[in-house]
């Protein structure tokens, strides 16, 4: 299992902000060719991206570029630089519809060719920040193989809905549940949008723990101070830790004397509380947590 | 503690530009003209300002308060960059703030383009 508890943006203008997230916790850097550079910047931004993942990538990170929207002069330019980059995914932004995507996956089997990259080998992330996305999230998610995660993006959203954007998020519960039904559904991983209030890591807590309540695989963060207590919130505890071992532990016990059913402390253990188990042991292992110890 | 900032000029690839330009006059050989100013890149720190000039043959400017321990490695990236987009005559002046070689590299690219009034030859790239 290859975690995504935190997604980091760092601008594809700032060459000194690139290097610095090499040197965070996040699981994930995403170098934004979208809206932390100004138009005058997006060519040098571009090959700098391009540059620094091809030639000095992050070891130990999941990569990722984000292009510009389908809908302006550069995301032709963008995608031919972040093809042949070779990220883990390519993020695209404001994706509307399944059809948006195959376009997009068209475009980049011919760069992954002309370039003699294996085709079908650059995955994407789709960016759902509108209403009409939402809509069609369940659609975005099971349209191309390429697509292996969906991350919502709720100021595009509440913007879109006319919405006010608010600590406790109720006006972006439906979308978040939109989202995850959709990307469960499709068998790829689910990102919440990002708590834009940096300097309150409280309320940053509180918004995490509701995502990974709801089965969010991890968050997009926008500031370095923000993803330790994203992966804290990501990680499961020592005691989900302790509870998870011994339902496997039941489990195998339960095999073992080939038992048809097993309990522990007088509940039935069903499959999905073995499944839930098992994820959980997975995600302490791949955040590096002593799970025998812990156990 | 000064730090001492040295600048050096070198002109470089004269008979080489002689040699391709015969080559380009039959037709196998496209050089990147340089048609006018180009910049990018900025003066903070980990990055470098990059201008180039229309010029004759290649002259390198070269100021980073690194000069003495990387100012070598700098110029081979420049100039292998330089080769790679088939420019045979310009004026490039570094300010290097301690950036990484890919840094650098990309700068020079996008100043060439700028520069050359083109965009980035990615199928170029996909040759190398």
């Amino acid at each position: 299992m290859r975690l995504k508890r935190t997604s980091l943006y760092v601008s594809g203008s700032s060459p000194v902000n690139m290097i610095q997230a090499q040197f965070y916790n996040e699981d994930c850097i995403v170098y934004d060719l979208e809206d932390s550079v100004s138009p005058a910047d997006k060519d040098t931004a571009r090959l700098l991206v391009y540059n620094a993942v091809r030639f000095h990538r992050p070891e130990n990170k999941y990569v990722l570029i984000r292009v510009n929207g389908s809908t302006t002069v550069y995301m032709e330019e963008d995608l031919k630089a972040a093809v042949r980059a070779r990220p883990d995914a390519i993020r695209l932004p404001k994706m509307e519809s399944g059809d948006e995507v195959k376009r997009i996956s068209e475009k980049v089997a011919a760069i992954e060719r002309m370039a003699g990259i294996e085709e079908g080998s650059t995955d994407f992330w789709c960016n759902i920040e509108s209403f009409p996305g939402v809509l069609r999230a369940s659609e975005i998610a099971a349209s191309d193989p390429r697509v292996k995660a969906l991350a919502l993006g709720a100021e595009d959203l509440t913007a879109s809905l006319r919405a006010r954007r608010t600590k406790g998020g109720l006006e972006i519960f439906y979308a978040r549940n939109a989202v995850l039904l959709a990307c469960r559904s499709a068998g790829i991983d689910a990102l919440d949008a990002v708590f834009s209030d940096i300097n309150d890591l409280e309320g940053l807590k509180a918004d995490t723990e509701l995502a990974r309540n709801m089965g969010f695989d991890g968050k997009t963060v926008v500031h370095p101070r923000q993803i330790d207590v994203v992966n804290a919130a990501f990680t499961p505890n020592a005691k989900e830790l302790r509870y998870a071992s011994r339902v496997l532990a039941a489990v195998e016990e339960g095999k073992r004397l080939h038992k048809g059913a097993v309990s522990l402390n007088g509940e039935m253990i069903d499959k999905p509380m073995e499944l839930r188990a098992y994820t959980i042991i997975e995600q302490a292992r791949a955040a590096g947590l002593d799970v025998d110890t812990e156990g | 503690m000064t730090t001492e900032i040295k600048t050096f000029i070198i002109d470089y690839m004269k008979t080489e530009n002689k040699r391709t330009t015969e080559r380009s006059s039959k037709g196998r050989v496209t050089n990147m003209e340089i048609k006018t100013t180009g910049s990018a890149g900025t003066y903070e720190s980990c990055d470098a300002m990059i201008t180039v000039r229309p010029g004759n043959g290649i002259t390198i400017d070269l100021n980073s308060d690194v000069i003495d321990q990387f100012g070598d490695a700098i110029k081979e990236v420049i100039l292998k960059t330089l080769e790679e987009m088939r420019v045979r005559n310009a004026v490039v002046e570094v300010v290097d703030k301690g950036a990484f070689d890919c840094v650098i590299r990309s700068r020079l690219q996008a100043a060439v383009c700028r520069a050359g009034e083109t965009r980035f030859d990615w199928e170029g790239e996909d040759r190398k």
